[in-house]
């Protein structure tokens, strides 16, 4: 009777810790949703920061959100794939592939602001790209790796051996079958793998704040070469920067609300379609 | 010919993730070395005073070292219990059908960015915690804690669930035979044996803690001094860094200084993050899977 009691006590408390987690999640979405949605409209989206960044929008940050995005999966999907065909197709179980595993691991350890530093010595000052949508894609591309390579190669481990095996049979070479069958089949899963990784670059701060943004800039960027704003970035300069908090604060409500919705939306539907690919495969 | 081609682009390729960690660790070493032509690294490293924009410069790191461990070791107070007991509620308790819906749900809170963390952190923990305790401030080591601890919460509960779930089934069944009900088979056969699948999962999140920037930079209040309670302003090493960094000039001591900061850093997350892999390896081989 009474180790019943105790399993029964047992299990509220492990409710309980469940409870807590969802709750943390549901009240910061419940805040910014609130608080945000009453900053968004139309100008907000599409308009520049006017009068010492108290009123207009934020529609340079979208925008400088989405290059940096577009550069790091840019530079990081080829590299990603092509890492992840390497691990999963060609290379015998060994030595190099166990060094490579673990450098994977390690690289997706490393924390961000490391990366940012990374980025400064080599983008910014050794290659002399300045601080620019292309020295903080690079960066972001960087970090992002390993994420890609994980997916890619889970993707890659789902396609089942039998189907290499007949495309082997009927005379097809190792690049054939990979081109042909094996990349077509994993394509799916690969792509939910940019889409993850895609929520979360967009959100990374850290390695941008001395590679490629600043808190303003005079409308759209014009090349690879300029400084860009960025929606998570802007969050972080409203709320330590300038001279007006109140105003400043309603803004980055607003911002937040936009960047969690972004990210929110787009690793639901990563997370969504992974698991039903999961389901089909066992 | 043409095989042979790709093969050897994809090989090169493959190496670029090695190419590019040996690269940050050559990049850190470089620039952080001229600071111990300067300053000795146990200066650096033990010295309580951080004042590198003063007229004649200190550069001793104790304060944000200290001031890491304790916002980690307060959001290992809050992760690990919630982190493994969501695990455990996961693997125990949820029916598929509850699973499929939770486990997506603590996988989106893995992925809010760690600025709308801070941000959170800011707005809402911060007057709420000033209140509460009668603060001059609420950006102090307690709300980087806590914000911290639910930002790994997701890292610990997906590793702790992987490890839980390695578990054989045959291990259960056996507690079952011999009369053990369901707790005690969870508690006393289940949790020893996944045991150091979930240590890692701690590590991890651990590595997890020490190394986010934006919420520490954002909530944890900045003072550079050594910290005597949770209560207090902290400024953590991520956070020294990205504060600092903008303002340091290229190829001072300042700029290097910071670099050796970033090399500390790197270097205790290698060092965790090699720990928690052989300690999985290690798991999987005694529980009788492939490494």
């Amino acid at each position: 009777m009474k180790k019943n009691i105790i399993q029964n006590l047992g299990f509220f408390a492990l409710f309980l810790c469940i409870l807590t987690t969802l709750f943390f999640l549901g009240s910061i979405i419940y805040f910014i949703s609130v608080r945000g949605f009453k900053v968004i409209s139309w100008e907000f989206l599409t308009q520049g920061p006017r009068l010492g960044m108290t009123q207009g929008g934020v529609a340079p940050a979208i925008v400088g959100t989405f290059y940096l995005t577009l550069g790091a999966i840019l530079f990081a999907l080829p590299l990603g794939i092509a890492c992840a065909i390497y691990l999963c197709e060609y290379s015998p179980k060994g030595f190099i592939v166990n060094l490579i595993r673990i450098s994977i691991n390690n690289l997706a350890g490393v924390p961000s602001v490391v990366f940012g530093l990374f980025g400064l010595a080599v983008f910014v000052k050794f290659f002399g790209f300045g601080v620019s949508i292309l020295s903080g894609s690079l960066t972001l591309g960087i970090l992002t790796l390993p994420l890609i390579i994980s997916s890619a190669q889970e993707a890659l481990l789902a396609v089942p051996q039998s189907i290499r095996e007949a495309s082997f049979s009927l005379g097809a070479t190792r690049w054939e079958t990979i081109k042909n069958i094996v990349l077509p089949t994993a394509l799916p899963g690969i792509l939910t793998g940019v889409i993850l990784s895609i929520g979360r670059v967009a959100g990374e701060t850290a390695p941008i704040l001395f590679t490629a943004a600043a808190f303003y800039t005079r409308g759209y960027p014009k090349s690879v070469f300029s400084e860009v704003m960025a929606l998570p970035y802007h969050i972080y300069a409203l709320m330590t920067e300038g001279t007006h908090p109140d105003q400043q604060t309603a803004i980055a409500y607003g911002c937040s609300l936009i960047l969690l919705f972004m990210v929110l939306a787009i690793s639901g539907i990563a997370i969504f379609i992974r698991q039903r690919q999961r389901g089909i495969y066992g | 010919m043409k095989e042979k081609l790709y093969k050897w682009i994809f090989t090169v390729l493959a190496f670029t993730s090695l190419i590019f960690l040996i690269g940050i660790v050559i990049v850190l070493f470089k620039e952080a070395l001229p600071i111990f032509q300067k300053v000795k690294l146990l200066e650096f490293i033990l010295g309580k005073a951080w004042y590198p924009t003063y007229s004649t410069p200190e550069f001793g790191i104790l304060p944000l070292i200290l001031a890491s461990i304790w916002v980690t070791f307060g959001a290992i107070l809050v992760c690990v219990p919630l982190g493994v007991g969501s695990a455990l509620y996961l693997h125990e308790l949820a029916g598929y059908k509850q699973r499929a819906i939770l486990k997506p749900l603590i996988e989106l809170l893995a992925s809010i960015p760690s600025v709308v963390y801070g941000f959170f952190g800011m707005v809402i923990l911060t007057p709420l915690l000033q209140i509460l305790f009668h603060l001059p401030t609420g950006l102090t080591a307690l709300n980087a804690s806590l914000v911290l601890g639910v930002m790994a919460i997701p890292t610990v509960c997906s590793f702790a669930d992987d490890a839980l779930n390695y578990v054989p089934k045959s291990f259960r069944e056996a507690s079952f035979a011999v009369g053990a009900n369901r707790w005690q088979t969870l508690t006393q056969v289940v949790i020893p044996a996944a045991g150091s699948g979930i240590s890692t999962a701690i590590i991890l999140g651990m590595s997890r803690a020490i190394g986010e920037t934006m919420t520490v930079l954002m909530v944890a209040g900045g003072a550079a001094v050594i910290p005597h309670s949770f209560l207090e302003p902290v400024r953590p090493m991520t956070a020294a860094i990205a504060a600092e960094m903008g303002e340091a000039p290229m190829g001072g001591l300042h700029y290097h200084a910071l670099f050796a900061i970033a090399l500390i850093l790197f270097l205790t997350t290698f060092v965790f993050n090699i720990i928690a892999e052989i300690i999985s390896r290690r798991f999987r081989i005694k529980l009788g899977l492939s490494g």
